[in-house]
């Protein structure tokens, strides 16, 4: 989230995934979802707000596809959570939305469109932690940039982006967007 | 949004919707196992209440803590204040504290504007005087949108989720009634709604009318009967008597019987109306019990939505820097 939420600069970025790429890397994750889950018995998947959301229900469809399984899905927004909130001006926030059975015992699947620093992540975890205790958490992201702060791993990646920390990556997603690509870009800081 | 929140003008459209919109986002806290966010960890709010106040004083208590703040509370009563301090001296002494935001209650108007003067914190102006209460404007304005925003204009037909997201008040007919001269609520009130897009109209009589009511954002009835088949939010006042210092109305009767919301009056106003009061009341004078009690009453979902704005007032105000660029 860190870096792909601000549209403004990088729509002329070079595109490192395209509609068609993005679609089989979420097709690839689903799969692997019904194989680590044995089944998808019991989970429910979490997006972080703002694209986390659409990239969660678009998983949620292609398990529904495959396996004739309704996956639960909702939304869960980070936002009072984080440890930069002082550092910025406040900002809005997202909606959290959970299923109605709620988040005891379910094998949780937060997912979210970055993994950079690790930090809104560890917030996810900290939010979820006050709605309940799932039996197990696992993490799935379109895109792992590196660059970790904090000892966070990924379970589903849809693509290993090795950047350099003065580059933006921006997940631009239909639903929000308007169009499927990511885009990678400079941002603009003098190095 | 500026660092403290004085006036209800100084509240630009874009604020005030950011403000109810991160409310919407809060009410859904009461509805889970633990209704406590760590986003003020550390941070101290001080309750500074010169004037007495039950839901006001309860309900900054309850955001504060929901966010995590620590709360200190101080009434005048039982303080330094009984021994003639005044309030500058008690300012530096929240200040010596270490005081993030102060939270303030006091019987002059223009208290709260000069407490900013002399802490670093926020203010938050909890109601000064006559002047203005903008957080109750603020709380009003809320649920008024939780019930109506379907019938807002410029909502199309399919958004009727409660209280819409980046929704107005477009079109909205609010009528405040009663004694808008001693109201602070009745000032920030026409200021907000008006910012937000409603058409206000104060009903009273002429003596409990401030007299640059012309300079206002509203229009001006002595009718009461007339405006109530237009109105789609009847907000009614508190007869002020303690701060009465004339005869403003031959007696407390005639006055109910001219301004009062009884059944009988209840009854023309259109279908989907909803009555507001904003607390402490008087039944049987400017609202009659049956109506105070009915389903169109707000009262009490005003003061449960009082806790979810002032959360999101403190959440705006204390959670961010005011200076990005040392961020960097």
């Amino acid at each position: 989230m860190c870096a792909a939420t601000s549209p403004v600069a990088g729509r002329d970025g070079l595109a490192v995934l395209d509609a068609e790429e993005i679609r089989r890397a979420l097709t690839r994750i689903a799969h692997e979802i019904l194989e680590r889950t044995h089944g998808g018995d019991g989970v429910i998947l979490l997006g972080i707000p703002t694209r986390g959301v659409p990239l969660a229900r678009r998983l949620a469809a292609r398990i529904g596809e495959f396996e004739r399984l309704e996956v639960p899905r909702g939304s869960l927004d980070v936002t009072m959570h984080r440890d930069d909130l002082r550092l910025r001006p406040a900002r809005a926030l997202g909606r959290t939305e959970l299923p109605a059975a709620g988040v005891d015992g379910k094998t949780v699947v937060l997912v979210d469109d970055v993994l950079y620093s690790g930090r809104t992540v560890r917030a996810a975890l900290d939010a979820l932690n006050d709605l309940g205790r799932p039996r197990s958490v696992q993490l799935a992201v379109l895109v792992d940039r590196g660059h970790r702060e904090l000892p966070i791993r990924a379970d589903y990646v849809g693509k290993n982006l090795p950047t350099s920390q003065r580059e933006v990556v921006h997940v631009l997603l239909a639903e929000v967007d308007g169009q499927d690509a990511v885009l990678i870009g400079d941002d603009g800081r003098q190095p | 949004m500026k660092r403290h929140l004085i006036s209800a003008a100084d509240l630009s459209r874009a604020d005030a919707l950011l403000i109810l919109d991160t409310a919407e986002e809060l009410a859904h806290l009461a509805d889970r196992p633990i209704k406590k966010l760590p986003t003020l960890r550390g941070r101290t709010v001080v309750n500074l209440f010169y004037e007495d106040s039950t839901r006001t004083r309860i309900s900054f208590e309850a955001a504060a803590k929901r966010l995590s703040a620590d709360v200190i509370n101080f009434s005048a009563k039982g303080s330094s204040v009984a021994k003639g301090e005044s309030l500058k001296d008690t300012a530096l002494t929240l200040e010596a504290m270490g005081a993030d935001a102060v939270v303030i209650r006091h019987s002059a108007s223009g208290a709260a504007h000069r407490l900013a003067g002399w802490v670093q914190g926020s203010v938050l102006n909890a109601g000064d005087g006559t002047h203005e209460h903008p957080t109750q404007a603020l709380l009003d304005a809320f649920t008024i949108r939780r019930r109506l925003a379907s019938r807002s204009r410029g909502m199309s037909a399919g958004s009727s989720a409660p209280g819409a997201r980046g929704a107005g008040l477009d079109g909205i007919r609010v009528t405040i009634v009663g004694d808008v001269l001693h109201s602070r609520v009745a000032r920030s009130n026409v200021l907000l709604l008006s910012t937000l897009g409603a058409e206000v109209t104060l009903a009273a009589p002429p003596t409990l009318l401030p007299l640059a009511v012309g300079s206002w954002p509203c229009a001006v009835s002595y009718d009461l009967d007339g405006e109530l088949p237009k109105s789609d939010v009847v907000m009614l006042l508190r007869v002020q008597q303690e701060r009465m210092t004339a005869a403003y109305f031959p007696s407390v009767r005639e006055y109910s019987r001219r301004y009062g919301l009884d059944a009988a009056r209840m009854a023309r106003l259109p279908e989907h109306a909803i009555v507001m009061h904003p607390g402490p009341m008087n039944r049987g004078v400017e609202i009659a019990a049956e109506v105070a009690d009915s389903e169109r009453s707000t009262i009490v979902e005003q003061v449960a939505n009082g806790v979810t704005t002032r959360m999101a007032v403190l959440y705006l105000l204390l959670s961010g820097t005011e200076f990005p660029e040392v961020a960097q």
